[in-house]
């Protein structure tokens, strides 16, 4: 581990880091402008040419907004909480690779591959770090000591380790497939044949599984404001509700980031036809914003669940299903093999 | 550095597991062993199982814990209610531990208790296989049975549960 290295990887950090919360930002703007669209209206336009620089105007707002801590929170707790949302959110970017390895034009003496680290149980390490995610959430609502964040904590909880399981089967067939957990290795097996024409159950369960995941519409029943003011986060304010806000924003990209690498063949072009010369990072660029798009898109289309369907679904429709899936998967590998 | 990391990983794992039982409030246990299983994890990547510190943080972090978690929360559990129950259970629970961790420690220092032979996985071999590899082919290899043995039992404590908990189906 040269000196070189150490600069190298800083620096994948730093750019990457910055690169995630630049896009943290400017959901926040698009998600605003794609409903305004949705619903017939413009959107925030007033901050900067076409309100471009209204997450700006918002980071402030929120920075220099007062930071209440009620009186009758357990403090510790309530201060770790969104702490630890925003590391386990942000913390999964390490393991995805956003382009083959590269020497930057001869920069560098030797290629480095765009992804701060290629472990070789990539999967394995995002899925424990949204399994700590829950955490922040669940700890959250307990902590505020009231009973609507209680209960957003709860059904956070609940729904999320209900999930996590189909959303975990789910991907077991790609796994199957690349023999392999790093996320590398699966990239560089779809050169071909995305992962999506050959697990197209599996990669239904997987989305829809990510928006309860993310506790998007039409699962956001953690904060259902109708029934429970804002779930778990009604208590924070100021920064410490903007860190929930962030990491919320932060799981939609990792889990976008997930489904491209996953089934939409990372940074690699289209099937058949190459990268038809766009750099590889451009792929990887523009298949997760039309992902990201997709979770706004079905936010302002879809109705929320009830709790009980929310449940229901999850472990009679979507568990059975992702079984079913690894057992077709092993079926035709081993006749095809 | 491996070996800095060794001490560091373990003080706080065992700072942390004596803190579980030290607290009064079952929040704060919760957390605390949350922190002690985590740096576990840790003990185990610097022994170069990546597999096993994923399954170590996913299974009894992500799922166990966040159940005990739920649990309490659900029963929204106080000092007090503890307090009022079970305290001699807790005595006589805690006393049998107390026993067997002397008598273990009693063991170690006197030399009765020793390392085991070492198996065919040295860290080179697993190094080389990969540990997600090693760990899948010893499982459904020479641990086969055991393996499938464990599951049934895991499945009829499933289906013991659901029969408890709801008698008319």
């Amino acid at each position: 581990m040269s000196v070189l290295w150490w600069l190298v990887t800083l620096l994948k950090v730093g750019v990457i880091f910055g690169a995630v919360l630049g896009i943290v930002a400017y959901m926040t703007l698009a998600e605003r402008k794609v409903s305004g669209r949705i619903q017939l209206r413009f959107g925030p336009n007033r901050v900067g040419p076409f309100g471009l620089l209204q997450p700006l105007a918002d980071g402030l707002k929120l920075m220099f907004k007062e930071d209440v801590i009620p009186d009758h929170v357990d403090k510790v707790i309530y201060v770790l909480a969104p702490a630890i949302s925003t590391i386990a959110a942000f913390a999964s970017y390490a393991v995805i690779p956003i382009g083959p390895p590269t020497d930057f034009f001869g920069l560098l003496p030797e290629p480095v591959p765009l992804q701060i680290a290629d472990v070789n149980i990539g999967i394995l390490y995002i899925f424990a770090l949204s399994s700590m995610g829950v955490y922040g959430i669940v700890l959250a609502g307990w902590s505020s000591n009231n009973k609507y964040s209680l209960l957003g904590g709860l059904r956070s909880a609940a729904q999320m380790i209900s999930y996590e399981l189909s959303l975990g089967m789910s991907i077991v067939g790609v796994l199957m497939m690349s023999h392999s957990l790093s996320l590398t290795r699966v990239v560089e097996d779809q050169s071909n044949l995305w992962y999506v024409f050959l697990q197209p159950l599996g990669f239904v369960i997987f989305l829809i599984a990510a928006f309860a995941e993310t506790n998007r519409l039409p699962f956001d029943l953690p904060e259902a404001e109708p029934e429970l003011v804002a779930g778990y986060h009604t208590e924070y304010s100021s920064m410490k509700f903007s860190l929930f806000f962030m990491s919320e924003y932060a799981a939609m990209f990792t889990i976008s980031a997930m489904a491209v690498t996953l089934y939409f063949g990372g940074w690699q072009g289209l099937p058949g036809l190459g990268s038809l010369g766009i750099p590889p990072v451009l792929w990887f660029v523009g298949k997760v914003v039309f992902f990201l798009f997709f979770f706004l898109w079905v936010r302002w289309t879809l109705p929320r669940f009830r709790y009980d369907q929310l449940m229901n679904l999850g472990w009679k429709v979507f568990l059975p299903l992702s079984l079913l899936n690894i057992l077709l998967t092993g079926l035709g590998l081993v006749l095809l093999e | 550095m491996p070996a800095v990391l060794f001490y560091i990983l373990s003080a706080v794992m065992l700072a942390a597991a004596l803190l579980v039982v030290l607290q009064t409030h079952p929040v704060y246990s919760v957390v605390f062993a949350i922190i002690s299983f985590v740096s576990l994890a840790g003990l185990f990547l610097i022994l170069g199982a990546e597999f096993i510190a994923a399954a170590q943080i996913i299974v009894y972090t992500g799922a166990i814990m966040v159940l005990f978690l739920f649990v309490i929360m659900l029963l929204n559990l106080r000092r007090e209610d503890i307090e009022e129950r079970g305290v001699s259970l807790m005595k006589t629970a805690g006393s049998i531990g107390t026993l067997v961790l002397l008598g273990l420690l009693g063991g170690v220092l006197a030399g009765k208790i020793s390392l085991g032979p070492q198996g065919p996985f040295s860290q080179e071999v697993i190094r080389q296989a990969g540990n997600t590899q090693a760990v899948g082919r010893a499982l459904f290899t020479d641990f086969l049975f055991p393996f499938e043995a464990t599951s049934v039992l895991i499945f009829v404590a499933l289906v013991g549960v659901v029969i408890l908990a709801k008698k008319k189906l």
